[in-house]
């Protein structure tokens, strides 16, 4: 069997009992840090609070090798631990298929994952959230133009789009990713539009942020992970109030109130 | 030593009148005369003594070129000569004519504004000279004629006076033939006349020659020629009639100056806007201007370091200058700025636009690099290489502890050597050292032995395949590691005439597209592929036939990637693949950018194209030589066995007396150690030169046993995979 345990969003306290439970069990654990990070936690301490050795895969493990993981999980009980929630990432559906496909059992653990994160740091509502989309690294001279229609797409429907931030080589800031953002963005859609930051969702501390683009790139979110949201044009008048609350929003958004 | 001061000095007045310099090169055939040539040219002009040159071989000055006879690396000279009323600076460039150094001779043809072709009497035309003459040619670079040996028409050949004049003529046809052929619209103005004075004949080693323009000066005609080296009075025919004098007049009279030449040349070597300041500066040769220079040759030297070597077309150099090296996006600062004087250097304060410059601070550039104070520059046209590394060498240091410093000097002569490739073998550890030849691998590693202190172990040379397909692939499907992006893709033999067009610069990916297509369709692609093509690599295309498909714009400059790693090392044995068309027929892209990364198309399009290559009936290339060897008859049969054992196969045969020109043609793989085999058949008798003759598929016959036997040279796997082996 292939047992997918979701970690949770900060360190290795996030783990659910159920998913603390099947791994002890397991016959082999695994860990991915490729498709997310815990940066509350490392390696050393999940092993010691599982009590088990952990190998960790790396991208070609899960990509183009991930045969041999799901030959494994013919004969015994393989345990692959992920950050967040272990099916957000496509990576992980794909192995999924693949192992359903070829007759082997695979177990779902859930766990709090960045998506559910948002709507209680930020105040958000779920509902009102369009496709997301990734930042990542331009190649070159290239800057992807998919963030971009992805957001006129959300707001053309009245949503917020959510924006993943590239982990490699290192993990995005915020202030990275509006860079990019505005340097794709030849026409000038974004001017204007409002936006939070996220920053260590699921720590102590985490810090939350409401500005107009342009200024939020000023701000020092600190450590990573960071995350960000360009807002809907239009806006419900709780999350209007949770903004201001939360994320220090300034006045004038709530000229953008429904 | 005064002399020599004073001739600096002249020399440093001179330079600020560009009308007053020639930027000249002298190309020949191998063994045709170019360096005795210089040399006498230096001597007459006061640069070098008299009873020096000839024996001395001034500009052959690195002692392996003398030792070998032959001149390796292209030196510049600086020269005054009187003419008329007036002095004049001459500034040349020897270039070295043997095949296997073509590099330096393409080089050079950029500092130069005009070239004295010089050929031998005897021999006439050579496949060198033509391919000379068409580099300059096609550089706009003006020929101008020196038919030299004429002492052995005389003296060997025995020929009548009547005959030798026939004979002359006869080469000045045939030239003026190849100059109408490779460039019918500059012939008229460019054609060779001897009415005119654009060709002298003579003798470099004994430092004669008329013109006819000489002759009314000095009352020495053919006639009069033919009765000196009669009566063996050659020494007084040079004294009348003084090589020097004569050919340094025909340069002064019928090659530009740079202010003529750059008006017209910069078009050609440029591809920027002759209008901008920038292109009218250089129009202009203005010293007032911006500096704008290019870098042709860059030369190690003992005290100084590395020294870059360049034709400055616009503004003035001085020490501290700060550059631009556009190609290599970096700024360098000028240290000294000089002229050559022979192998001498001579430090001047500044340098005027229209000079052929030597710089010491230009660590950044290489052989070819553009420089300037500008920002923003076009740089010129990139140097074509009309011929491409077919030799390796593995390089080891015989002491591990002399592995940095091998390293060091490996990086230091392939950057003044661009025809030298180096590249590390990451698997075995071992350097390879590839080039043009056996003997330009042997003279490079003679030089790290000699020049560098060295002690290192060398392989036999190893011959460079090329892989390639003969028929059209069906369109394959290449997975990325994650799945989530699939790219279809065909592979079929590229039309020659497409090659030779980019290999030849006379079509571009930097060029207007409009202008391209309808070159490219004319060549024989198809019109969605002349209009689809992304990429020209290493005789290799890459056509985008896909119609409408979202973000593959922002992901083509991977795709690209994946294709030239595929070109750069094949499927069968990992090496260059060669005259392929690979066409994107199709393709699905993941919309979040993270998941179509580097790490997932560079992969699948490499694998869709290796997979495509193994259901093209792929085959590997091997590189031949045209061998011509001239021998008396009666070591005739020992020359065919010679080539026959060789999988040669001769062309042609031409008598001439007692002697036997053969024209063959074998592989390259074969004709290692030819030189020791052929002068043991002949007892020493035959005189021979080579040329590149291309690639030819290996006989199906051996195909594998080439395959396997590279392979396992690269430790790699000893079948020949199979396409499933890419698509997994
Ligand atoms: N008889 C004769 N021999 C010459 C003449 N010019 C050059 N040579 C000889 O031809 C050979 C090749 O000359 P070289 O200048 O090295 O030719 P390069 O290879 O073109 O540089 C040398 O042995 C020269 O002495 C000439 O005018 N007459
Ligand atoms: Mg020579």
């Amino acid at each position: 069997m292939l047992i997918f345990i979701g970690m949770g969003l900060w360190d290795e306290k996030d783990i659910s009992v159920k998913g603390f439970e099947y791994a002890k069990k397991a016959d082999e654990v695994y860990i991915e840090f490729y498709t997310s990070r815990m940066m509350g936690t490392d390696l050393e301490r999940i092993e010691n609070l599982i009590g088990r050795r952990i190998t960790v895969l790396e991208r070609s493990d899960l990509e183009e090798n991930s045969k041999k993981l799901i030959e494994k999980a013919i004969s015994g009980d393989i345990a692959v631990l992920v950050p967040g929630d272990p099916m957000i990432a496509t990576t992980h559906s794909v192995i999924n298929l693949e192992a359903r496909l070829r007759g082997v059992k695979v177990k779902i653990i859930h766990n709090a994952s960045i998506f559910t994160a948002i709507c209680g740091l930020t105040g958000l509502h779920n509902y009102r959230f369009g496709k997301s989309v990734s930042i990542s690294y331009p190649h070159g001279n290239t800057v992807s133009k998919s963030p971009l229609n992805v957001i006129q797409e959300n707001w053309s429907i009245n949503a917020h789009t959510l924006l993943f931030l590239d982990l490699h080589p290192e993990p995005m800031s915020i202030n990275e990713a509006i860079e990019i953002l505005l340097q794709a963005d030849e026409e000038n859609i974004l001017n204007g539009c409002y936006s939070v930051g996220v920053a260590r969702a699921g720590s102590s501390n985490p810090v939350i942020r409401c500005d107009r683009l342009e200024n939020l790139k000023k701000i020092d979110f600190g450590k990573p992970l960071h995350i960000l949201i360009i807002l809907s044009k239009k806006i419900h008048f709780t999350e209007y109030d949770c903004l201001k609350e939360f994320a220090g929003s300034p006045e004038e958004l709530r000229y953008f109130v429904i | 030593m005064a002399r020599a001061k004073k001739m600096a000095d002249k020399i440093i007045s001179l330079m600020y009148k560009p009308d007053t310099i020639r930027n000249i090169g002298i190309v020949a055939h191998i063994d045709h005369g170019k360096t005795t040539l210089s040399d006498n040219l230096l001597a007459g002009a006061g640069m070098i003594s008299e009873e020096l040159a000839g024996k001395q071989l001034y500009l052959d000055f690195d002692s392996q070129e003398q030792e070998r006879g032959i001149t390796i690396s292209a030196a510049n000279v600086s020269m005054v000569h009187d003419y008329k009323d007036g002095e004049y600076l001459i500034n040349l460039i020897d270039t070295p004519g043997h095949v296997d150094f073509g590099g330096d001779v393409t080089r050079a043809m950029r500092a130069v504004d005009g070239v004295v072709v010089v050929i031998d009497a005897v021999e006439g035309v050579m496949p060198q000279t033509e391919t000379v003459l068409r580099q300059a040619l096609k550089e706009k670079v003006k020929p101008i004629l020196f038919v030299n040996k004429v002492d052995r028409l005389i003296k060997e050949l025995e020929v009548t006076s009547e005959q030798m004049q026939e004979r002359l003529l006869k080469v000045i046809t045939e030239v003026n033939k190849l100059i109408k052929g490779m460039n019918p619209e500059k012939y008229k103005e460019w054609k060779l006349d001897v009415a005119a004075g654009s060709v002298a004949f003579g003798s470099a080693l004994y430092n004669w020659a008329v013109s006819v323009p000489s002759m009314k000066d000095t009352g020495i005609g053919f006639k009069e020629v033919y009765d000196y080296i009669q009566e063996d009075k050659s020494k007084e025919l040079a004294k009348k009639s003084p090589l020097y004098k004569v050919i340094l007049d025909m340069v002064i009279r019928h090659l530009p100056s740079p202010v003529q030449a750059q008006e017209e040349r910069v078009g050609v070597i440029w591809s920027g806007d002759m209008q901008s300041k920038e292109g009218q500066s250089m129009a202009k040769c203005d010293p007032n201007g911006p500096v704008i220079l290019m870098i042709t040759k860059i030369v190690a030297d003992i005290h100084a370091g590395e020294i870059a070597v360049g034709r400055l077309f616009s503004g003035t150099l001085k020490p501290g200058t700060e550059l631009n090296i556009v190609d290599r996006k970096v700024r360098n600062r000028i240290q000294t700025t000089g002229l050559f004087m022979g192998p001498k250097r001579i430090d001047v304060p500044e340098i005027p636009a229209g000079n052929i410059v030597a710089l010491v601070g230009l660590k950044d550039a290489v052989a070819g690099s553009t420089c300037t104070t500008l920002e923003e520059f076009e740089p010129f046209e990139l140097i074509v290489h009309i011929s491409e590394p077919v030799v390796t060498m593995a390089i080891e240091a015989k002491n591990p502890r002399d592995l940095p410093k091998l390293i060091e000097v490996l990086r230091a002569i392939a950057k003044e050597d661009p025809t030298l490739q180096v590249t590390l073998n990451e698997e075995t550890g071992e350097h390879l050292l590839s080039g043009m030849g056996e003997l330009h691998l042997e003279v490079k590693v003679e030089k790290i032995r000699r020049e560098r202190g060295l002690e290192i172990v060398t392989s036999p040379p190893i011959v460079v395949f090329r892989e390639t397909v003969t028929r059209l692939s069906p369109a394959v499907e290449g997975k990325s590691p994650n799945k989530h992006n699939r790219f279809y893709i065909t592979v079929e033999p590229l039309e020659p005439e497409v090659v030779r067009l980019f290999k030849q610069g006379e079509v571009s990916m930097r060029m207007d597209k409009k202008e391209r297509r309808r070159i490219l369709q004319e060549a024989g692609l198809s019109k969605e592929e002349a209009v689809g093509i992304q990429e020209y690599y290493e005789g290799n295309i890459f056509c985008d036939v896909t119609k409408g498909i979202q973000y593959l714009n922002e992901t083509m400059e991977l795709i690209l990637e994946g294709f030239r790693e595929a070109m750069r090392a094949g499927p069968l044995a990992r090496e260059p693949v060669m005259s392929l068309k690979a066409k994107l027929v199709d393709c699905k892209l993941h919309e979040d950018a993270i998941h179509r990364g580097p790490a997932q198309v560079i992969p699948a399009v490499r694998s869709a194209i290796f997979a495509a290559i193994l259901q093209a009936d792929a085959t590997l290339l091997e590189p031949y030589q045209k061998v011509f060897i001239t021998v008396p008859q009666e070591s005739l049969g020992n020359v065919t066995r010679e080539i026959q054992g060789r999988r040669g196969q001769v062309l042609e045969m031409k008598q001439d007396g007692d002697l036997v020109t053969v024209i063959a043609k074998a592989p390259v793989k074969e004709m290692f150690g030819f030189a020791g085999d052929i002068r043991s058949a002949t007892a020493g008798k035959a005189f021979w030169s080579v040329e590149h003759a291309g690639f030819e598929s290996v006989p199906q016959g051996v195909l594998e046993e080439f395959v396997m036997e590279v392979r396992k040279r690269k430790g790699l796997k000893m079948e020949i995979p199979t396409p499933e082996y890419f698509l997994s």
